[in-house]
């Protein structure tokens, strides 16, 4: 089922979760509202549940509008980050309530509710827990019984707020391959809230970007990664060097070195910030041309398949992030408080006016 | 490991400041709790067996019981209605006024329960606001047994609603959310999801409401009227016993309310055991 918010807003006192915020999920699409605590993620969420109500704006659910319908008559399956498993009741009875609550009209037989059950618990591998309480589960087991509840009244949209925020890393990377496989097999549009960039890019099919209650940014993960639209969703989406500097003329001067930025170029003289990924620095032990900065090592972290080193510029006393391969570390015969040469391979320019477009620029 | 033994040190340090301190805590409970309450139970069968169970069931004496019954008997049911109302509106839910509910919930552990008395003679006394409508329609509430009523409902409201407020505060909305994605009505979330959570705190303001309706003197008094046989409820009988020099009857009746007071206090014990469980 798609689902279709239309310039939604929502205050909460004088707090304004969301401003204006229009966001389409396509039929059995798995779409992730990533963003950092406030930012209006999780509200919007329980707007489309129906567990609040927007101020100005409207959900359609099918091409349906449903912003006045009950939670229970969306038709939709809500998974809480905290669980909010029914803690007097066993896992059995959790997920059963949801059949069991149905009119009687369309009330299922108890027969038919129990191999329900079961056929979800065996769907969430967790068929031998059916007899427990919520309390004697662990809190991966606790998620996949949220899910299973979930998923008991054949909802046509999931829609899950921060499903692993509370579960350790290991747990966390088990699930997220799981949840992916399972939105492939049984095939519902998902929508799921998370602050962790690594699990919004690798799980979904697209990703929305939120800041402060607007959405930056919606697009595909490599999209959204290869092609930040503002300065915030480059910092969000991983780690990040910046350089001040500023453009004028088409042309941006970001610490000593120079960057063509021709769609800049009625600019006339303006702050500018340049931005470069960790493995977008390469290090050398020779300066070459007039583009290199120098720095000094200040630590080398050789965990994982990549060299993490944290840098000093020389001049300035920014901190600068690099990531090479060990390969290149070995070549290079690094040694933390060396001096060496760093050069950016990519910067992207912003001029300080965020809604003018970036792009992107070879060294 | 060593922080377990820094703290049997830290205990073991002074045994005369720990022994004192003991001690004087159990000569205190000694002196203002167990020996009145022995004296209660001395004085009652002072005069044997016979005279203790001719005192209580003299008609006057059954005729105060079975009116502090039926005042708790109405009173606990409506409050534990109103109770888990207002704890639930409070918890649930965001409206305006929502302060302003919580601390009126408070007034009667506020106001000293001679001025709660006085509320209802000054609203329905002769003198009061409609005191004259009443005597003309030939209905009485105070010096009857509807202003007893009435001032021990008002003097037991906030027990229920005070014990469920925290409780259904820690437990958040999130399951009765989740009830309500999956479908349920509101009645259904109610006994099926809120109820159950809530049900030993319930309890457990239950016993303290019926203990204090069943105990209530002040206000009680004020409405009363102390007509024998008719507006009198238990601790109302106690007094007047007791100022006429009667003090096996005195203290036969207060033993009856001794004796719920234990009950209450097992039963208390056997919730909160319940709700740490």
């Amino acid at each position: 089922m798609s689902i279709d918010i239309k310039s939604v807003s929502k205050t909460f006192g004088t707090f304004e979760a969301l401003k204006n915020v229009s966001l389409s999920v396509g039929d059995a699409e798995l779409v992730a509202l990533l963003g950092p605590s406030g930012s209006g993620k999780t509200t919007l969420l329980r707007i489309i549940a129906g567990l609040d109500t927007p101020d100005t704006g409207s959900i359609l659910l099918n091409g349906d509008d449903a912003t006045n319908r009950g939670a229970g008559d969306r038709g939709v399956g809500f998974v809480f980050q905290h669980y909010a498993l029914f803690r007097h009741m066993t896992v059995m009875e959790n997920v059963a309530f949801g059949l069991r609550v149905q009119p009687k009209s369309i009330r299922k037989s108890k027969a038919d509710i129990r191999d329900r059950v079961m056929t979800l618990l065996k769907l969430v591998q967790l068929d031998w827990v059916a007899q427990r309480y919520p309390a004697q589960l662990s809190g991966g087991q606790r998620q996949r019984i949220a899910l299973a509840r979930a998923l008991a009244v054949e909802p046509k949209v999931l829609l899950l707020d921060e499903p692993f925020g509370a579960l350790d890393a290991r747990v966390r990377r088990e699930l997220r391959t799981w949840l992916r496989r399972l939105h492939d097999e049984i095939n519902v549009s998902c929508v799921f809230v998370t602050h962790d960039q690594e699990e919004a890019l690798e799980v979904s099919d697209r990703v929305a970007i939120l800041d402060s209650g607007r959405i930056e940014q919606v697009g595909t993960p490599q999209n959204v990664y290869d092609n930040p639209a503002n300065p915030f969703v480059y910092s969000f989406l991983g780690n990040v060097n910046l350089f001040h500097g500023r453009v004028k003329e088409g042309k941006a001067t970001v610490g000593d070195f120079e960057v063509d930025t021709p769609e800049y170029r009625n600019a006339s003289d303006s702050p500018a910030v340049g931005y470069s990924r960790p493995h977008e620095l390469e290090l050398s032990r020779e300066r070459s041309g007039n583009d290199s900065l120098s720095a000094v090592i200040l630590q080398i972290q050789a965990v994982g398949p990549n060299v993490k080193l944290r840098l000093k510029r020389t001049e300035s006393e920014d901190i600068l992030e690099a990531e090479i391969t060990r390969e290149k570390l070995r070549e290079l015969e690094l040694k933390t408080g060396e001096s060496v040469f760093v050069k950016p391979r990519l910067v992207r320019v912003f001029i300080a006016d965020p809604s003018e477009t970036p792009l992107n620029y070879q060294i | 490991m060593e922080s377990s033994q820094q703290r049997a040190r830290a205990h073991s340090e002074n045994p005369i400041v720990r022994y004192l301190l003991i001690g004087s805590a159990l000569l205190f409970l000694a002196f203002f709790l167990v020996t009145p309450l022995l004296t209660v139970f001395i004085e009652a069968f002072d005069k044997g067996w016979d005279a203790y169970r001719a005192a209580i069931v003299e008609p006057d004496a059954l005729s105060s019981i079975y009116l502090s019954l039926m005042a708790v008997a109405i009173a606990v049911p409506v409050n534990t209605l109103f109770g888990v109302a207002a704890a639930w509106s409070i918890t649930k839910f965001d409206f305006i006024g929502k302060n302003i509910l919580v601390t009126l919930v408070d007034i009667p552990f506020a106001v000293s329960p001679i001025i709660s008395g006085l509320i209802f003679v000054l609203m329905f006394g002769a003198q009061g606001w409609i005191g004259p409508w009443l005597a003309e329609h030939d209905i009485r509430i105070i010096f009857a047994v509807p202003g007893i009523i009435l001032a021990t409902m008002f003097v037991t409201v906030p027990f229920v609603a005070r014990e469920l407020i925290p409780h259904m505060q820690a437990q958040g909305r999130e399951e009765e959310e989740a009830a309500l994605v999956l479908g349920a009505t509101g009645l259904q979330t109610f006994f099926r999801v809120t109820l159950p959570n809530i049900r030993w705190s319930l309890m457990y303001g239950i016993i303290l409401c019926t203990a204090r309706a069943m105990g209530e003197f002040g206000a009680v008094a004020v409405v009363s009227g102390h007509i024998r046989g008719q507006t009198n409820t238990i601790p109302l009988h106690v007094e007047i016993l007791y100022n006429e020099y009667n003090f096996v009857g005195a203290f036969a009746v207060a033993s009856l309310l001794t004796l719920m007071a234990i009950v209450t206090l097992a039963l208390k014990k056997i919730v909160e055991w319940k709700i740490s469980e």
